[in-house]
């Protein structure tokens, strides 16, 4: 047990730090979920990413990446965070696609696909949850029909992110006739393919950060299949695994904002009552005790482990905390937490609103907690299924 | 960087682990109790054989020479076997005091060979085992002061938990009893470690409550098998796996005395403290009225929970120790780790 890092991983953080002083885009950019324009200024960032091979530093070198183990992606994502760098357009294809594919994609799909994904010319979406199938994703209903050497994709999926401006998703597709966990097919497709119909929901604050997709007679290649005819299923799961688990909520995001809100309480401590600090504190520990849980967890990784039931833990206690943390913010503006950002005496409240807003959603998107607790204790404490 | 423990320590944990589950049991503590025994004489010649007491001393002593990284593991067993003989405070505590004195006056060797000692810090004012104990360590001031049990006199103070023996402990200092000037990190060690045994005792707690939930059967039907009755167990192991990483980590930077450290060892005994009281209470809501007799096992490890939830410096303390790390010195994702912030 070492905790301390090594004068080559030191290096690293300032060569990471270095380059994203010089990189970051001063003004942050529009939002990728109104408009075209703050869509293709993310991917334009994507890009620059890439360019500097900071795309995805986990993956291999003939990728992009620079084949770095899990402790340096996670001094990479500090000092990401640290500097304030724009949201990452592209996280369900890096963080989720990504990771399933080199782990199931045949070599052929991953040099046709890891690289565009790593160079931001392919934007990824998630078509798995359906009107019908939500908590129960092994309810899916679309379909995907083998002709010949093709699939016909028919069905409705929701709560996409990103899939309004995106250009592919990969979706949950079972064989007609087929039930349950059974005859699923994990399938690739393009968003602009013939026969599909995108269309935008706009969430209670306005933004467009999900849309449904319907899928008529769209005709995608069987070798848009990732893994093997049937094990849809599994394949989703291990997705979620990094969904959950580690890579879509790396811990610099919350101690970034821990550190915010620190500085918030600070900057209002003369009018605050004592026991604001106390809130306070408790949302910097649980920033802390989860990036020490990650690093554990990188830790096991790195030595051959793999994501078990974790993920799940994870889940809960990252979603529960970004609740509580943007909370105690709105606390702390008092009369000021319910101003939109450009109210004339919004003054210091920044985007704690929005991130609130955004934080509500926590406990439901990558399995709703239930669904986590339900894994938690059968798959941890032995519990019998219901 | 690397989080996790050697193959090392892992070996010796479990063994010491092993060994604990393996002698003590509910069965064997309620058996303690009909006998009015305060210390089973066969398993603590084993703990003292396998040389726990001694592991934080250092070899000149007779000790392993090891650091509280060894033995933090093996503190979260004894929680979870809910042993009543004073290891923890002997090896976590005392020991490590006595090896920052000048002058130990021998007691360091006796202490890593078993014979125990008492510990008498003000954040406890009631000394646990002082009637067993070959010698007290007894704070006067800022100073700690080593007294014979025969210059002491004990007034039992009884506590919930049966098997923590209080004693007011009335005596006088005088020049010959004084042998250090300050309590270093003694108090900060004794968070940690009652923060690592309530890891153990909250993980003992869902076991418990997990079992049951096994084999209680209502409307046809395990109660386990209900998402009322996981979600309970589940929301506490989750509170558990967001504690336990902290504990670790206090235990491998608190030998830097710095803030942060100290800090990080308050945020462990928050955290385990309140992982510990949600993991008992959800387990006593499993077992029902049950839960609430003496004749279920849960209350020993409930009982033991609560008495170190106070023991050590209060949550509230602990709290003010977190705010004022966090309001004078920087945070944010390249302040994690106390040993960067010491360069």
């Amino acid at each position: 047990m070492k905790l301390e890092y090594t004068d080559e991983q030191r290096a690293f953080r300032a060569e990471v730090r270095k380059w994203m002083a010089e990189n970051v885009p001063a003004e942050p950019l529009a939002s990728f979920d109104l408009t075209r324009e703050g869509f293709e200024a993310h991917r334009l960032w994507e890009r620059k990413l890439n360019d500097g091979r900071w795309g995805m530093v986990t993956w291999p070198e003939a990728l992009g990446g620079r084949n770095l183990d899990l402790i340096r992606w996670l001094i990479f994502e500090e000092e990401y965070y640290r500097a304030g760098a724009p949201t990452r357009v592209n996280q369900n294809g890096i963080f989720l696609l990504g990771p399933t594919m080199m782990e199931f994609g045949t070599e052929e799909q991953k040099s046709r696909f890891l690289p565009r994904m790593a160079a931001g010319e392919d934007i990824w979406a998630q078509a798995w949850s359906e009107p019908g199938a939500g908590s129960d994703l092994a309810g899916v209903s679309a379909t995907a029909t083998l002709d010949g050497d093709h699939y016909i994709l028919n069905g409705q999926k929701i709560w996409s992110s990103r899939a309004v401006f995106a250009d592919w998703a990969f979706g949950l597709f079972r064989a007609p006739g087929s039930e349950r966990h059974k005859g699923m097919s994990l399938v690739l497709f393009p968003l602009d393919a013939p026969g599909v119909t995108r269309r935008p929901i706009a969430r209670m604050d306005g933004e467009l950060v999900f849309a449904e997709i319907f899928l008529d007679d769209v005709r995608v290649p069987v070798a848009n299949r990732l893994g093997d005819e049937g094990q849809g299923w599994n394949v989703c799961m291990a997705t979620a695994g990094f969904e959950r688990g580690l890579l879509l909520r790396s811990p610099a995001r919350y101690q970034v904002a821990a550190s915010k809100l620190v500085a918030l309480y600070e900057a209002h401590k003369q009018d605050l009552p004592a026991s604001m600090g106390e809130r306070v504190a408790q949302n910097w520990m649980d920033a802390e005790a989860y990036a020490l849980a990650i690093y554990a967890m990188c830790s096991r990784l790195n030595a051959g482990g793999k994501i078990g039931p974790e993920s799940s833990t994870n889940k809960i206690f990252w979603s529960e905390m970004d609740i509580a943390m943007t909370q105690t913010a709105l606390e702390i503006l008092g009369p000021r937490a319910e101003l939109m950002p450009q109210a004339p005496d919004a003054g210091d409240v920044g985007d704690w609103l929005e991130d609130y807003i955004f934080a509500l959603a926590g406990p439901i998107y990558a399995g709703s907690n239930e669904i986590q607790r339900n894994i938690i204790a059968e798959r941890m404490l032995g519990l019998p299924r219901g | 960087m690397d989080f996790a423990f050697t193959e090392d320590q892992q070996t010796i944990t479990q063994a010491a682990r092993d060994m604990l589950l393996e002698t003590c049991t509910p069965a064997g503590l309620r058996k303690m109790l009909e006998q009015n025994q305060a210390l089973d004489a066969a398993r603590w010649a084993t703990i003292t054989e396998m040389g726990l007491p001694g592991m934080l001393a250092p070899e000149a002593a007779g000790g392993l020479g090891l650091g509280l990284s060894d033995f933090i593991a093996i503190a979260e067993a004894a929680g979870y076997a809910g042993l009543p003989e004073p290891l923890v405070e002997l090896a976590g505590v005392a020991v490590p005091l006595l090896a920052e004195f000048h002058d130990d006056r021998g007691w360091l060797a006796r202490a890593a060979a078993g014979e125990i000692i008492a510990v008498g810090h003000a954040a406890n004012p009631f000394v646990t085992d002082a009637d067993i104990a070959a010698a007290l360590l007894l704070g006067h001031g800022n100073e700690v002061h080593l007294l014979a049990p025969e210059a002491v006199v004990l007034t039992r103070q009884e506590s919930v938990d049966p098997f923590r023996r209080l004693f007011r402990v009335d005596w006088a200092p005088g020049p010959e009893t004084r042998v250090a000037a300050s309590w270093g990190l003694t108090a900060e060690r004794g968070a940690l470690f009652a923060a690592a045994q309530m890891i153990g005792l909250g993980q003992r707690c869902i076991d418990l409550g997990v079992a049951y939930a096994k084999d209680r059967n209502q409307f046809g039907k395990p109660i386990g098998s209900y998402q009322a009755v996981k979600h309970l167990l589940a929301s506490a192991q989750v509170k558990i796996e967001f504690a336990r990483p902290v504990v670790y980590a206090a235990a491998a930077e608190l030998d830097l005395a710095s803030l942060p450290a100290r800090a990080r060892a308050a945020h462990a005994k928050i955290a385990a403290g309140e992982a510990a009281d949600l993991a008992a209470r959800s387990a006593l809501q499993v077992f029902g009225a049950m839960g609430m007799t003496w004749e279920v096992d849960l209350h020993f490890f409930l009982k033991r929970a609560l008495a170190l939830k106070f023991a050590w410096g209060t949550p509230a303390l602990h709290r003010g120790t977190v705010l004022s790390r966090i309001t004078s010195l920087a945070t944010g994702p390249d302040a994690t780790f106390a040993a960067e912030l010491a360069r």
